[in-house]
């Protein structure tokens, strides 16, 4: 029996002790009528050797593609002690740290990470994650309506330039308690926020304005004048970062006059692995001031009986095992084991490393875009400054020369055709620290191959 | 235990050390960078620790050393179902082509990857009963909003607009009315009976042209099996309200009944309690949701769907009904590849033995504490996969709580079992060993409890003061709250 210790005698003994005749016994108040005899559409059982012969059969299927596609998760090297630390039993295996006696490593390790996450979105706290960068935003609209003492109104911007996929899950959770979510577009031009559209929001009762930064094209906005104008029509500031980018960029905390008041963004690039899309893990920092308000589990440092410095969770009244219906989220069970990952990447990284990580995958976004413009049919969509991300438009339709890229073993972007068909043909590429001059160089080359396939086609 | 605490990470920063292997060579041209506007730039670096590989490997293995975890101690942690997680299940979730595949790859780069979820929602619809299957929300609450949402949907696709009031038993997780009103939905609680099941005539008052539906857990968290369930099926439908299966028990019955059989709409399963993924300390879990045949067009989208021989997502495009995305991508994948593993390795066969071994397991532990002389919650019930045992009886006569038996039950080298839940039994305990426990193991952990009560007879004040054998002793919650210490600063700084 796969993962049950018993005996014939332990189950005869026990089952004497009980004082019941059979195992099925057992489940005597359960209505016969409802009883079901086996499970016939689930396979045989396999052993451990059979169930990884498959599962290395399927892994195959699935290859490993040269890949530039980024789009809110990131290909990076994450360092060999990261996840041989992280899977280890004692962080793997434990409970949700409820019990804190038994659970110091844990806790304490979540008190570090609040550390390097506030100190790097430039916020004063922190709390433990929320499941990835998409709810983290759906949860960040939720508190600032929560938080934001002066405004009635259910109203939060999200503009265009916001990842596509943040703003569904924004509407699907927070819709259902009737926030409403208002757009505005971008310049052609720059790929930025539209400062002007914004006016139309102007003196206009709304509890938040969300600014991702690099947006969703890669683009820079200007944070600083955005928050500005928020702040001055009375809403708060909700920034969507990527923490990788904080190694250069101005942290939130810091735009504007003011800074912002929310931070959150996806954990992913800090030391989780792509994994087809989880788990990641969303982080959240903000003001002290709103820490009530903030949804999700938070680390305080304290003293036990002896008067001996330990850790605990804390401010638990906001959280739904003890608020029930009135609690800030219904979130319980996070991304705890992502955010280890996280904390030992981010200390392995270190301040340095973090930056240079930053900017080679700059750099290297920027000789991407270099050599694929320098072909004929590809130029930039934008101007302006960016991180590690770019649109690059096409004169022969996306999914044709994709298709051909993919041909080749390269995954050459993420298609904008769904999302932002006024591009027409037109790629989101991405290129991190991984990707070297001659990966480059071969995407270059593909791209121009495709691209003649495409047209002869 | 290793009761040596360890300092703090950045108390071994020194500035100018780092993980020299780990980081990718200085650029020569710094050109592009310069293309940052100055008013765009971070001019002081975050606090980061700076040390070596070593510092920060023996840093961490420390911390993980002052953790209980299943992998080291016996957690009977009622409602948690805190099993063992095969390494095999972890081995082969982390193989580099599953690691590395982007969330955004084409379906023809991830038809391996596609297969095992396609299959994973098949064997969930199996062993639970349910139509369809999505695999999307990332945790046991998680998985209750859509659930909700989707039981909203689709009173709002019938014109029915006024059903907004969801009934939860009074013994319900807190998750169940936090997500209520995450839907925006009021939330009506109900009383259970002496016997522990719900309160038939309460439902009936409760019920009506308002009633969206019902959240109920069977076994329900007072550890026991919801007799009438057939009954409160009917009121509710009866009364035009949809039934919620929350999954966090759903561990006690696999195999033997399914909530599709019982008369549920929707349920959440908490595949890391019942399908073994690990907590993690936390997190990530995975709460894939199953529906009737009538909810099915509102389940959360993407959904893995098969034509032919090939593998592709479904999405908002063909589910226009959809409740929408719940994630940036799709959940919690490599937590649901975990579970795929482990439902492959049990087979049918053993997956019918895990509701069968792990209700011998709670029903063997429940009969040898009442012997020892313990007050269970409900003596004239079966126990489902977990019972509760009181202690008011001590409490009062002895001045000693369940939350001083629980630290204690920790010197003795086993988690405490869940205190407190659920909160109508007073001074409770709630236990749940897992079918993955050995009968010696849940003899020692009966032995310890016993020494528990004669201490609490002889010196009650030893239990007080416990537990003594941990990294700390009790700490101080209030001064936590009250004197919010929530980053480290240097001791220095005056912030």
């Amino acid at each position: 029996m796969p993962f049950i210790p018993h005996t014939e005698d332990d189950v005869r003994e026990m089952l004497a002790t009980i004082g019941a005749a059979s195992l099925d016994e057992l489940f005597d108040e359960i209505p016969q009528s409802l009883r079901i005899q086996g499970l016939d559409g689930i396979p045989t059982g396999l052993s451990e050797m059979e169930v990884g012969r498959l599962m290395s059969e399927r892994a195959r299927l699935d290859g490993r593609p040269l890949s530039f596609l980024g789009a809110g998760a990131y290909e990076h090297h994450i360092p060999s002690a990261v996840w041989a630390i992280t899977t280890r039993g004692e962080f793997y295996s434990a409970y949700t740290p409820y019990q804190a006696e038994a659970s110091q490593g844990t806790l304490q390790l979540i008190y570090e990470y609040q550390t390097m996450i506030s100190s790097l979105t430039g916020m004063e706290v922190s709390n433990a994650s929320l499941y990835d960068g998409g709810s983290a935003v759906a949860e960040a609209a939720l508190m600032a309506v929560r938080a934001h003492r002066k405004s009635k109104s259910l109203r939060v911007i999200i503009p265009s330039t916001v990842n596509p996929n943040y703003r569904r899950v924004a509407l699907s959770t927070a819709g259902n308690q009737g926030l409403r979510f208002e757009t505005v577009p971008y310049l052609r031009e720059s790929g930025c926020l539209d400062l002007s559209a914004l006016e139309s929001f102007a003196n206009q009762d709304i509890a938040a304005l969300v600014i991702q930064q690099p947006n969703f094209f890669g683009q820079l906005e200007d944070v600083d004048a955005l928050t500005d104008w928020a702040h001055a029509n009375g809403m708060l500031v909700i920034a969507v970062v990527n923490p990788t980018s904080l190694a250069l960029l101005k942290p939130p905390g810091l735009w504007g006059a003011k800074g912002a008041d929310i931070c959150v963004g996806e954990g992913q690039p800090l030391g989780v692995p792509l994994s087809s899309g989880g788990p990641y893990f969303g982080f959240m920092t903000t003001r002290m001031e709103y820490v009530r308000s903030m949804p999700g589990r938070i680390v305080g440092r304290t003293v036990d009986l002896d008067g001996k410095h330990g850790y605990t969770l804390t401010l638990q009244a906001r959280e739904q095992h003890i608020r029930r219906g009135k609690a800030t989220s219904n979130i319980c069970t996070n991304q705890g084991l992502l955010m280890t990952a996280a904390t030992i990447y981010m200390t392995l990284l270190g301040p340095q490393g973090l930056e240079r990580v930053a900017e080679a995958s700059m750099q290297r976004t920027a000789e991407l875009v270099q050599a694929l413009t320098a072909i004929k049919g590809v130029r930039s969509a934008f101007a302006g400054p960016r991180f590690h991300e770019a649109v690059v438009q096409l004169d022969r339709p996306a999914a044709a020369v994709l298709a051909e890229l993919e041909q080749g073993g390269i995954l050459g972007g993420v298609d904008l055709a769904n999302d932002y068909p006024e591009l027409g043909s037109a790629l989101l590429v991405s290129a991190t620290e991984t990707k070297t001059c001659e990966d480059i160089e071969r995407y270059a080359r593909s791209m121009s191959l495709a691209l003649q396939a495409v047209r002869a086609a | 235990m290793n009761q040596i605490l360890e300092k703090s990470i950045f108390e071994y920063s020194r500035p100018g050390r780092a993980a020299h292997a780990q980081q990718p060579p200085a650029s020569a041209d710094q050109s592009v960078l310069q293309q940052i506007p100055a008013g765009l730039r971070r001019n002081e670096r975050p606090l980061l620790p700076e040390v070596s590989e070593l510092d920060a490997v023996r840093h961490f293995t420390r911390l993980s050393q002052l953790n209980f975890s299943i992998d080291t101690n016996f957690y009977p942690l009622g409602s948690c179902t805190m099993k063992y997680n095969p390494k095999a299940c972890n081995q082969y979730a982390m193989l580099p082509e599953f690691l590395g595949r982007h969330p955004l790859a084409p379906e023809s780069q991830g038809q391996g990857f596609l297969s095992c979820m396609f299959e994973l929602q098949e064997m969930l619809k199996e062993v639970t009963g349910m139509k369809a299957v999505s695999l999307n929300p990332m945790a046991g609450a998680h998985g209750e909003f859509a659930g909700v949402a989707m039981i909203r949907a689709y009173h709002r696709a019938r014109g029915d607009l006024a059903r907004n009031e969801i009934i939860v038993p009074e013994a319900a997780h807190g998750t169940n009315p936090a997500t209520a009103t995450m839907c925006g939905c009021v939330v009506k609680e109900i009383p259970v009976d002496a016997q522990g099941d719900v309160d038939l005539e309460a439902l009936a008052k409760a019920v009506g042209p308002n009633t969206a539906g019902i959240m109920l857990t069977n076994p329900s968290t007072l550890g026991v099996f919801e007799r009438k369930i057939e009954q409160v099926a009917k009121l509710v439908h009866d009364a035009g309200g949809l039934l919620y299966y929350d999954g966090a028990n759903l561990n006690a019955i696999l195999g033997k009944v399914r909530p599709g059989d019982m008369g549920f709409d929707v349920i959440h399963m908490n595949l890391h309690k019942t399908f073994s993924t690990p907590h993690g300390g936390g997190g990530p879990g995975a709460g894939a949701v199953g529906v009737s045949a009538r909810l099915e067009p509102f389940l959360p989208v993407p959904i893995v769907g098969r034509e032919g021989e090939r593998y592709r997502w479904l999405s908002e495009a063909d589910r226009p009904q959809s409740i929408g995305r719940l994630s940036a991508f799709m959940g919690n994948a490599g937590v649901l590849l975990r579970a795929y593993i482990y439902m492959r390795m049990l087979g049918r066969e053993g997956m019918s033995r895990v509701g069968e071994y792990a209700t011998l397991n709670a029903n063997y532990v429940m009969a040898r504490l009442r012997a020892a002389g313990f007050d269970l919650g409900y003596p004239e019930r079966r126990a489902s996969h977990e019972f509760i045992i009181t202690m008011k009886r001590q409490a009062k006569e002895l001045n000693v709580t369940a939350m001083d038996i629980a630290k204690r039950l920790l010197d003795y080298g086993f988690h405490a079992p869940t205190t407190y839940f659920p909160l109508l039994v007073p001074e409770c305990l709630l236990i749940e060993p897992t079918e993955t426990e050995s009968r010696e193991t849940l003899d020692a952990f009966v032995e310890a409890m016993v020494a528990i009560l004669g201490e609490a007879e002889t010196d009650a004040a030893r239990l007080k003061g416990a537990p003594y054998t941990m990294p700390v002793r009790r700490l101080d919650d209030v001064r936590a709250a009250k004197q919010l210490d929530l980053t480290w600063k240097p001791v220095n700084s005056t912030a």
